[in-house]
């Protein structure tokens, strides 16, 4: 990578403002095409038969009655997506997961497909597939499933990270452990110590758009799909190596992204399709319902999480200590293990320890949700904290201040903090208004921090210079947020144009070399590192094209403000050629004008955030209603402070449904309950109030703007802010997410019992 | 030389040690001597390791190199969303 990333402390002239989005119309008047709006002459529709059952041998299926149906033109089961993934645990996990080879391992789980010529044929087809299933005994708890008399999942698992390998397997695969210092050391040298128990419940990220694709296999082995995603490219390697194909031959098209939040970082059901369309001849349209979005695609873990935090009198934290386990859904994963790294991130501690077991239950795969696994460990440890700073009797804002990470500090999870910005999102919560406004009855106030790592990878872009100036930039990270925008932003700015002279696209897999997905806060942080890169490898040649007009050495010729100048006192007599009078000379001095990146955007550079929560708690009925809510947070540097804004106020807003109401409700059966947006409630416009925010700028030295990710800490610290508000509005601790108004009752009712 | 940490999980792999001091003037080749002298390492490398270089993270630039004097801790790599 010949490109210097570090921060520059440039002036900007285009990055900064809010110029409307390039998308913004098309989304506004329903012209922008989702996933679902796109078709092909000849599709067929697919559907999915999914496992009524949460645990479950799959002893045969007979598909016989279904392939004769008038209409249905393939009916395909596991048979049909063959073992291709050599070894490769994780990949394997995948394709069992679109489409069960030996067991159904939760309700809603895959087992067959078909395409036919419409719906009505689909839906009937499914209902001749006859599956033979043993029913097996089933867990959905976390900690029933942690337990060593549960029913075990997988007994090809032995957990993983003990001192002594395991004699019997465990639905507990794995335990992760990090820290510093002598926590037993620590909490003898407290004067209070908080100690309590906390559990979260399974979320979804509730994206309004559910997954939907078009796929098209061709006899010559080419393929084409259309698929609503937040990585293309990593859905194009995913789906060759799992169908067989050459990634080169298989175009991957993302749509526009009607939602993702981490939900849409591997493949579901774009395998079946595309298995459906190679045995149909046809191309193959697959939609979720949102029953199936719940049931079948990758919610966020359920957790239990004890937590120990010992203070001195003078507010000094001595020790803090957790042990998390979450639920991975049916195959193994690494939750706990970030959840164990962010616990205590926020806070500068001598002593710290947390453990982490990531456990095995019968329900859908777990997928990462924005700052996975971090607003649990926040709620738990934030809650915690509240409680501490309540019984030292300090203000809850200093007490974190008092003991918060700083640069130099080492980090819970292992390296020493370079600049952070939890100290001064402290401070500005503790000077925003919201802290001083006064509560009414019923009312309580709380806050919150939350960290998040954020990172980069791997990225490539490609900036082209029409004949007409007009500036061409094609990118590879999926727009979730108006990146689009951003990202034009950037390429004005270098080149010194203005925003309405560059159109961003986002390229198909074959258009643009490999790009890692929107993930982990990257798409703008890392596109617009290349982006700059390329921009200024176009400068390089809109320089020498300059030369030659000029006829003067290309050495002499500098870039400003959108114009190439010939330096020095000889050129005195030279005007200053512009973008537009290079670009119109192009045919003439080499051909097309373009610059092109490809790098890996590493050192990311880690975020924190603050949030303050007022909430009004209804004693009779435990309804709650947000009064006022102000995120604070640092972005190192507003690309376009509007989109910012929106992602601060998008993760509060997530994270204000996460606290309050959302959870998957299992029954006994193992079945879940509420599938559906009526019985799993997302807050909507009318249960929020105008979220304020406040952008913080503390530049990230590893980017030349100073840009850091910001689209994940916002989710962080609600959970526990909201959990903060709501216990002191009710003067109840409260230990477990959702506070739906049942459980604020019950909680209500066993204070008064003693 | 430099002075390497490894996060819990992974000093089980490496002779239990969670400190090493290895010759290596780069990411890549951090991880090749690691490898070299526990091979029980290579498979974390291949499902992905993260380097912390003075507090900031790495996780896909192999050719960064390590100065002589930083802080060097090695995470896993994580999922974003």
């Amino acid at each position: 990578m010949n490109f210097d990333p570090r921060y520059s402390g440039r002036n900007f002239s285009s990055v900064g403002t809010r110029p409307i989005r390039p998308d913004g119309i098309d989304k506004v008047t329903g012209r922008a095409r989702y996933g679902a709006d796109f078709n092909m002459a000849g599709q067929l529709v697919g559907r999915i038969l999914r496992s009524p059952h949460a645990h479950a041998v799959i002893k045969k299926i007979d598909t016989s009655k279904a392939e004769k149906l008038a209409g249905v033109k393939a009916v395909i089961t596991a048979k049909d997506l063959p073992d291709l993934t050599d070894g490769d645990a994780a990949m394997y996990d995948i394709l069992d997961n679109s489409m069960a080879r030996k067991k159904a391992l939760y309700d809603g789980h895959a087992v067959a497909a078909v395409a036919a010529i419409d719906a009505r044929i689909a839906r009937q087809a499914l209902k001749l597939i006859e599956v033979d299933y043993e029913v097996l005994p089933h867990v959905t708890d976390v900690d029933e499933a942690a337990h060593h008399h549960a029913p075990l999942i997988n007994d090809q698992i032995f957990t993983e990270g003990l001192e002594e390998k395991p004699a019997k397997p465990s639905n507990v695969t794995k335990r992760t452990q990090f820290g510093h210092g002598d926590v037993h050391k620590g909490f003898a040298q407290a004067d209070f110590i908080v100690e309590r128990s906390f559990k979260t419940e399974q979320t979804h990220q509730g994206y309004i758009e559910p997954h939907a694709c078009v796929a098209s296999v061709n006899p010559d082995g080419t393929a084409d799909l259309w698929v609503c995603t937040q990585g293309h490219f990593v859905y194009r390697q995913h789906c060759a190596q799992l169908l067989g194909l050459e990634a080169s031959k298989l175009r991957v098209t993302s749509s526009e992204i009607g939602g993702g939040f981490g939900g849409k970082t591997h493949v579901w059901a774009e395998p079946v399709a595309l298995a459906l369309s190679r045995k149909a001849g046809r191309p193959v349209k697959l939609v979720m319902t949102r029953d199936e979005v719940f049931r079948a695609s990758g919610p966020t873990s359920a957790t239990s999480i004890d937590v120990k935090i010992g203070a001195k009198k003078d507010g000094t934290i001595t020790a803090a200590e957790a042990t998390l386990r979450y639920s991975c859904g049916p195959y193994p994963g690494s939750w706990a293990e970030i959840g164990a790294m962010t616990a205590f991130a926020c806070y500068k501690l001598e002593n710290v320890k947390t453990v982490g077991y990531e456990v095995l239950v019968n329900r859908p795969k777990t997928a990462a949700y924005r700052a996975p696994s971090a607003p649990m460990a926040a709620f738990a440890v934030e809650s915690a904290v509240d409680e501490l700073a309540h019984e030292l009797g300090m203000n809850a804002v200093d007490f974190r201040i008092k003991n918060a990470a700083q640069e130099g500090t080492r980090a819970s999870y292992g390296p020493v903090y370079g600049p952070i910005g939890i100290g001064p999102t402290l401070e500005a919560a503790k000077n925003h208004p919201h802290m001083k406004a006064p509560l009414k009855m019923n009312q309580g106030r709380g806050m919150a921090c939350g960290f998040w790592f954020n990172f980069g990878g791997q990225t490539c872009t490609d900036l082209n210079i029409g004949m007409d100036g007009s500036v061409s930039l094609a990118v590879g990270t999926v727009d979730v947020g108006g990146s689009r925008a951003s990202l034009s932003l950037v390429a004005a700015e270098e080149l010194g144009i203005d925003y309405s002279q560059v159109k961003a696209i986002v390229a198909d897999t074959s258009s643009l070399g490999y790009n890692d997905m929107t993930d982990g806060s990257r798409g703008t942080f890392s596109s617009s590192m290349a982006t700059i890169s390329a921009a200024r490898n176009a400068i390089k040649v809109l320089r020498d094209r300059a030369a030659q007009m000029w006829d003067i050495p290309v050495d002499d010729v500098t870039w400003e403000k959108g114009h190439a100048i010939a330096k020095g006192e000889k050129y005195g007599n030279l005007s200053p050629l512009s973008l537009k009078d290079i670009a119109a000379k192009s045919g003439t001095t080499g051909g097309p004008i373009a610059g092109h990146s490809e790098l890996v955007a590493d050192g990311a550079g880690v975020s924190f955030a603050t949030h303050i929560c007022d909430i009004e708690v209804d004693p009779e009925t435990g309804a709650t209603r947000v009064i006022r809510y102000t995120v604070v947070q640092d972005a190192g540097k507003a690309v376009h402070p509007t989109y910012v804004e929106g992602q601060y106020q998008g993760g509060a807003a997530q994270g204000i449904g996460w606290a309050l109401n959302e959870e998957y409700i299992y029954g006994k059966d193992g079945r879940l309950q509420n599938p559906g947006f009526l019985d799993y409630r997302i807050p909507v416009c009318s249960d929020l109030p105008m979220i304020d925010t406040q952008i913080l700028e503390i530049p990230n030295p590893n980017h030349p703007y100073g840009v850091r990710g910001v689209g994940e800490t916002s989710i962080v610290p609600p959970l526990a802010a909201i959990a903060n508000a709501v216990s002191n509005a009710v003067g109840v601790r409260m230990t477990h997410i959702p506070m739906s108004p049942p459980r604020i009752l019950a909680a209500l009712d066993a204070e008064r019992e003693g | 030389m430099v002075e390497v940490t490894l996060w819990g999980s992974l000093s089980a792999v490496a002779g239990g040690k969670s400190r090493h001091e290895v010759e290596a003037k780069d990411i890549r080749e951090l991880f090749r001597k690691l490898a070299e002298q526990y091979p029980g390492i290579e498979p974390w490398i291949d499902r992905g390791i993260a380097v912390a270089i003075d507090g900031t993270i790495y996780r896909d630039t192999w050719s960064k190199e390590l100065p002589k004097d930083a802080e060097i801790f090695l995470l896993p790599r994580l999922a974003g969303g």
